[in-house]
């Protein structure tokens, strides 16, 4: 039994079609990764994991009594708000201190509990949207580019973060990233998205799959690949070679 | 004790401050200022159609708003741009109220009291009028506090939370209906926005939390309640504007003192 299983899902924006028939399901305690250029559909994916987006076709069913955990790929708080972390963490619902405590500490801040939000650095903020993920022993983390505005160490040492909380807590990770060469090695699973499923496996099958080489090229210039990739590409090792 | 007209309007003036501040705080925190600026113009033409077909000021006025504010939530995001489509609807319900209000000519109103308030006019019924409405206001936002701050920081995380945000918008969108009307009567369709951005901003240096904002602006729409009608008393000005001159300055001297607290340490 899968914690979420997402079957021939297709999402549209108007005549706009972002995602068509996909399928994936993430099993207890694996981490999957979801990789795929700028507009594939990877943020309107988690969206109707979550319930943001309703499906135009295909549905999403989630476990019984399977909890999720959601990091948001960015969060502006206005000036005008004033809000301290723990007032954040007890939102919607409130929270003993001591499980307040004990997510901060699992995600790595223990010390920022009486900070206001606004007064964050992009490290700690992401930190402390993952501690309020935490809270209630979340099944699933679902992370959305978590780590977008972070610098290569940042981001680095906050996927350590991320693998740390899986081992203590076996929750199972579904995270979007365009970050492939840190996320990979972390990961058990990847899929290639592009609007449908291009690809998917385990890293080093996905890596040496044709599809992910047309997306993202080879060699660690891949990540640049990404943003020069055409929609209408051909799965095709000779078109990549381009 | 309700007998003296000063004493009613400072119970009025009250009641609108209590509904206005923790309502006030959200329409800072998600930008609508000019939203509410829209909704409380539409009124005068709520106005205009109560007086009209004779039926209580408060109603027509709760309506129109009503009608109007769930017109800009449709609207929004279908082509135009939110400022755009808010100045057009406002000012055409503006001007289409005050021309109808010209057709009323059987019956003498004082559109004034309606642009700017008649605090002093205020009778028993009224009150009774104002202080329903900001309790219901109070009620509706205080029952729904968490999930409304959930969808204002972030809607997929209302989502994730299983809150749906469009509903939350709603919710606040029959509030600002609702305290527009109640305050027709205070500071007058045009000044009402004031009431509910300005405690609420000058609260904002003073607070670390979302409920310590809303109380303060709540404090502070209170005591500019009270300071501003003495204040017109004494010197003979009008009082819903009095109001709003010592809201702005208690703006002013929080800010101010915001910066000097900042500056030193």
């Amino acid at each position: 039994m899968n914690l979420v299983d997402v079957e021939g899902l297709s999402v549209r924006y108007g005549a706009r079609t972002v995602l068509s028939h996909v399928s994936l399901g993430v099993a207890k305690g694996e981490i999957v990764t979801i990789v795929g250029p700028n507009g594939s559909g990877k943020t309107s994916l988690l969206r109707a994991i979550i319930g943001a987006v309703k499906p135009a076709q295909g549905k999403v069913t989630r476990g019984a009594d399977v909890k999720i955990g959601y990091v948001p790929q960015k969060l502006h708080i206005d000036e005008t708000l004033p809000m301290t972390v723990t007032r954040f963490l007890n939102l919607p619902h409130s929270v003993a201190a001591e499980d307040i405590q004990a997510a901060l500490t699992q995600a790595g801040v223990p010390n920022l509990s009486k900070s206001q939000l606004s007064q964050l650095s992009g490290g700690q903020f992401q930190r402390v949207l993952l501690a309020r993920a935490l809270i209630g022993n979340p099944d699933l983390l679902l992370l959305d580019e978590a780590t977008q505005g972070l610098d290569q160490r940042g981001s680095a040492s906050f996927y350590q973060q991320i693998e740390a909380v899986r081992q203590e807590t076996g929750c199972a990770v579904l995270m979007i990233s365009h970050e492939l060469h840190v996320v990979m090695s972390a990961s058990d699973r990847v899929i290639c998205l592009n609007g449908h499923v291009c690809c998917e496996g385990t890293p080093a099958v996905v890596a040496s799959a044709p599809e992910y080489r047309a997306l993202f090229g080879t060699g660690t210039g891949g990540a640049l690949a990404l943003y020069q990739h055409d929609h209408d590409h051909n799965h095709d090792h000779a078109e990549a070679a381009e | 004790m309700l007998d003296d007209f000063m004493v009613r309007a400072a119970l009025a003036g009250i009641g609108v401050a209590i509904a206005a501040a923790p309502l006030g705080c959200f329409v800072v925190w998600r930008r609508m200022a000019y939203f509410g600026d829209a909704t409380a113009h539409a009124a005068i033409l709520g106005v205009a159609l109560s007086l009209a077909f004779s039926m209580s000021v408060f109603i027509g006025a709760m309506a129109v708003a009503l009608i109007m504010a769930l017109t800009v939530n449709l609207l929004s995001g279908r082509g135009y741009a939110m400022d755009t489509l808010l100045g057009v609807l406002a000012h055409s319900a503006l001007a289409f109220g005050l021309v109808a209000v010209s057709f009323l000519s059987g019956i003498r109103i004082d559109l004034m009291s309606y642009l700017f308030g008649d605090i002093l006019a205020v009778s028993r019924g009224d009150l009774g009028v104002i202080w329903s409405g900001a309790l219901l206001v109070v009620l509706l936002i205080g029952w729904r506090w968490s999930a409304l701050l959930t969808s204002t920081l972030n809607e997929d995380l209302a989502y994730a939370s299983e809150i749906n945000p469009k509903r939350e918008q709603l919710v606040l969108t029959v509030a600002l209906a609702i305290t527009v009307a109640v305050a027709i009567k205070v500071v007058g369709v045009l000044l009402i926005a004031a009431l509910l951005i300005i405690p609420a901003a000058a609260a904002r240096p003073l607070s670390r939390t979302p409920e310590g904002m809303a109380v303060a602006a709540g404090a502070i729409g209170m005591l500019s309640t009270v300071i501003g009608l003495r204040a017109a008393y004494v010197l003979d000005t009008p009082a819903g504007p009095s109001i709003v001159c010592v809201a702005a300055i208690t703006f002013l001297i929080s800010s101010t003192l915001k910066s000097a607290l900042s500056t030193r340490s």
